[in-house]
């Protein structure tokens, strides 16, 4: 991997990443039905909350299962903001997604700091049952969110045809900064630290890696992303309740796409998105009112998982580039040796 | 006496073992200090111990003059640095990424490219003193364990540490890789660097150590030049004594 | 404001609780503890027992607690199809992380199998004795709570045993403790993974029929259950049955005195605040093994 071979790879993933934004910027005037722009706009919204657990799940190498609950608090900030007021033209929502965004995840970050003392499964954990607690307070808290009644937005006043273009284009918007921050993230010695806490944390801390800054910056930067999603969504429905807002199946669909694409990659999240978020959206149009939903869900996410542990980006990466033979036998010795602990 | 290292009263038990037992001793600035002894006898305790890897039941690290808590991101801001018997390198980064990472650029630095044309002059020449630099592209996931051993050492030696812990070097390597670690550990101590050393190959530490540490059942129980200790009938016993 | 009396009723309630929350999070922690496994599918394992048993009492006109001894071996060997089916073809690199993923997957499979099967209306097991319930020094002990507590109990006594006392048992706390060395001892590791998803799947079918019993359900309430779950383990420290034990009746205390004392609604709300309170100040939990440190 020459320097020469390093810039001519830059420029055609560059090329790549310019076309798909401009294939993303025409994709409304070809979309026409109401229905497809939909399925348009979730997968956007997909694409950016992948992309941001990737941050903390992929490259830290901490999978949270919990990132639900920030989107659900961006998703009730947004509603809290704007419920029973004029919006005007309807952008104020728009440019509140930022610094709701922004203001979610400095909030979090003590919880984080907790939560990051402890490693791998406890940390799943811990963030799994962070997000049932914060639904649980959203049913609860009823003077604040409105309990199970939920919270109406108000419906701006865009055109009926175009209705769904606005946010298409906000969450586009979204997505390009949430991939800028994951390329800063990938290129820079903080994609560095970062896979060096997820390849090996304490030996991280032995060469001076700061641990703990690193991983906080990248959750941040990851909680910012995934609430503001969530205000935008708030502002997408209209209504926003505990149950849906604050929902395990978002919380596990982000993970499975970023898994489905690939981990600590730039691609791979965006990926997954746009292969799952479309079939997820057809599957409940296909089956929402059956009941068989749920186990057809289930049984695409079981092959998937097993067909592609490694996921997409990375299978097709390692076809490409088959390394020697023996490095994977020195690897299954050494993993068997720290197993022994000698 | 100048010892940059001082470890005092140090014990730990593992279940009804002590691995380390009011263990003492010092290593002196500007040293090849050899630590050897037999299978159990807690030298690689007495390391994960110092470097912070293992709290222990009792006992004190002091280095450079000031009591320090054993945690490896202190050691590391404080100069000292280790290396593992089983190499342990960040897999999905190149060779030299790892190099680099093992710098510790200050937290401001954070967002800087991964490796800017400062930090690879000097990670690249000093994974060419290594041999390293054919591979420096690699993921250090491929590379085989003499490799990885020797970027394991460049990476320690990166961040321009006062004193270095070294894992059983010639564990597990060619007698050629043993030969270039044995010439870097020289040639570094040259520049200033302290060195403990944890070997098992008695003629590598023999030619390389001095003084020797003889560590048995949890404690030092012979420290002297090379000669007085090869000359110690303490030290045959313990390695022997096994066997009787 | 609240006397004593009610802090000491709501404490004997909460123990009663722990007990049965105790023998669940027994089953994950072990199955966290052989084979590296975080299962998320373990409510829903619960729900799966609590359903049959609902079937076998409404239409057969069994007792619930009699249930336990059909939905025992029932689900033993779901868990060993489980980990056959779904764990096993992980690789040993991924399988910490993927599994939590597939577990879950199990779960919503389940979930929908249940919802298939009954659709989402609430259920209730229905037992004579189900309002009963004795005055002990003053203190209301319902009757359901009071057997389902000596049933878990018993269980858990049994559970130690085999552990403690058996060849697969040992084989498993061997496994527990470092798979390499239960390898080249002997143990088939695979065989005991399944085995221990097995057991940790059975303790499900005792608490499902009791769950049944006291609290109405539906396909979702896996949940709620599995929140509960993952909370107890991770306090008690991942893989340790003790402490599985102590923080499950922890968690059925606090939550119940928090229930009484402010309200129902901060119930578990006080319990993940002690669990982060616990977590800062040790990250592995109570009893749980030291996170990996030295080479």
């Amino acid at each position: 991997m020459s320097a020469r071979g390093g810039a001519l790879r830059r420029a055609r993933s560059g090329g790549l990443w310019a076309g798909f934004f401009a294939a993303l910027l025409a994709l409304p005037v070809v979309l026409n039905a109401h229905w497809l722009l939909n399925i348009a706009v979730f997968t956007l919204m997909f694409a950016v909350l992948a992309t941001a657990w990737n941050l903390v799940g992929g490259y830290a190498g901490y999978p949270s299962l919990g990132h639900g609950a920030l989107f659900g608090i961006g998703a009730y900030a947004e509603a809290l903001l704007f419920a029973g007021r004029d919006v005007g033209a309807g952008y104020g929502p728009f440019l509140a997604a930022a610094p709701i965004g922004v203001a979610v995840a400095l909030a979090a970050l003590p919880v984080a700091w907790i939560a990051m003392r402890t490693r791998a499964e406890v940390f799943a954990i811990v963030t799994i049952t962070l997000l049932f607690i914060t639904q649980a307070l959203a049913f609860n808290l009823r003077g604040l969110t409105g309990g199970a009644q939920g919270i109406a937005l108000p419906v701006p006043p865009f055109a009926e045809r175009t209705f769904e273009w606005p946010y298409y284009y906000a969450l586009l918007a979204l997505l390009a900064v949430a991939l800028g921050a994951a390329f800063a993230v990938d290129r820079t010695k903080l994609g560095s630290a970062l896979l060096a806490i997820r390849a090996d944390e304490d030996k991280a801390r032995g060469v001076g890696v700061h641990v703990t800054f690193v991983k906080l910056l990248a959750f941040g930067l990851s909680a910012a992303f995934t609430a503001a999603a969530g205000a935008i969504w708030a502002y997408y429905v209209s209504f926003v309740y505990p149950q849906f807002a604050i929902d395990p199946f978002i919380a596990i669909a982000m993970v499975l796409m970023t898994y489905l694409g690939g981990r600590a990659t730039l691609w791979g999240p965006v990926l997954g998105a746009f292969l799952l978020a479309p079939a997820q959206q057809l599957l409940a149009y296909q089956f929402g009112s059956s009941r068989l939903y749920l186990v057809a869900y289930a049984a695409v996410f079981l092959v998937v998982i097993l067909a592609l542990p490694r996921g997409i980006v990375p299978t097709l990466a390692a076809a490409r580039q088959p390394g020697p033979a023996y490095h994977v036998s020195v690897d299954r010795v050494r993993a068997r040796r720290e197993r022994i602990g000698s | 006496m100048n010892n940059l290292l001082e470890v005092v009263g140090l014990t730990k038990r593992y279940g009804g073992i002590a691995a380390l037992d009011d263990c003492r001793f010092g290593v002196a600035e500007g040293s090849i200090t050899g630590l050897i002894g037999p299978n159990g006898s807690g030298k690689t305790t007495a390391f994960n111990v110092i470097s912070g890897y293992v709290r222990p039941d009792a006992g004190s690290v002091r280095f450079a003059g000031r009591k320090v808590r054993p945690e490896p991101a202190k050691m590391c801001r404080a100069g000292l640095v280790r290396t593992f018997q089983h190499p342990r390198v960040f897999g999905t980064l190149t060779a030299l990424e790892n190099v680099v990472v093992a710098a510790a650029p200050p937290w401001w630095a954070t967002l800087t490219p991964r490796v800017r044309r400062r930090d690879r002059d000097r990670a690249l020449a000093l994974m060419e003193e290594f041999g390293l630099a054919g591979v420096a592209h690699q993921p250090a996931g491929q590379l085989s364990h003499g490799q990885r051993k020797l970027l394991a050492f460049a990476a320690a030696l990166m961040s321009e540490p006062r004193m270095v812990l070294l894992d059983e070097p010639s564990a597990g390597v060619s007698p050629a890789v043993a030969e270039v670690m044995e010439r870097h550990i020289k040639s570094s101590h040259a520049a200033g660097v302290t060195f403990l050393v944890v070997e098992h190959n008695l003629s590598f530490v023999m030619r390389l150590c001095d003084p020797l540490i003889v560590m048995a059942r949890g404690r030092p129980i012979v420290i002297g030049p090379p000669a007085v200790v090869q000359a110690d009938p303490g030290v045959l016993d313990t390695y022997l004594g096994a066997w009787r | 404001m609240h006397s004593a009396h009610a802090i000491v009723q709501a404490v004997i309630l909460g123990v009663l609780t722990g007990g049965v929350y105790a023998l669940m999070a027994s089953g994950q922690t072990l199955i966290f503890g052989v084979m590296r496994v975080v299962n998320l599918a373990q409510g829903a394992l619960v729900l799966l027992a609590a359903y049959v048993a609902y079937s076998l009492t409404g239409g057969l006109g069994v007792d619930p607690f009699l249930a336990i001894g059909i939905t025992t071996p029932l689900m033993f060997g779901f868990g060993v199809a489980i980990q056959l089916l779904f764990v096993r073809p992980l690789g040993a690199g991924d399988r910490a992380e993927l599994s939590l993923l597939v577990t879950f997957a199990v779960a919503l499979g389940i979930e929908g199998l249940l919802t298939v099967l009954y659709n989402t209306t609430y259920r209730s097991i229905e037992a004579p004795y189900a309002d009963a319930s004795w005055s002990v020094l003053g203190f209301q002990v319902p009757a359901v709570r009071a057997y389902a507590f000596a049933l878990s109990v018993v269980l858990l006594a049994a559970l130690i045993a085999l552990l403690r006392g058996t060849r697969v048992g040992r084989a498993i706390r061997a496994t527990v403790q470092n798979p390499t060395s239960a390898r080249l001892l002997g143990v088939d590791v695979d065989r005991i993974g399944a085995v221990g998803f097995g057991l940790g799947a059975a303790t499900a079918a005792a608490a499902g029929s009791v769950f049944g019993l006291v609290y109405p359900f539906n396909p979702s309430s896996h949940y709620e259950l599995i929140a509960r779950l993952l909370t107890i383990v991770v306090l008690g420290g991942l893989g340790s049955i003790g402490g599985a034990i102590v923080a499950a009746a922890g968690m059925g205390v606090i939550s119940s005195v928090v229930a009484v004392t402010v309200s129902p609604v901060w119930a578990d709300f006080a319990f993940f605040v002690v669990l982060l309170a616990v977590l800062l100040l040790r990250p592995r939990g109570l009893f749980g093994p030291a996170l990996r440190g030295a080479a």
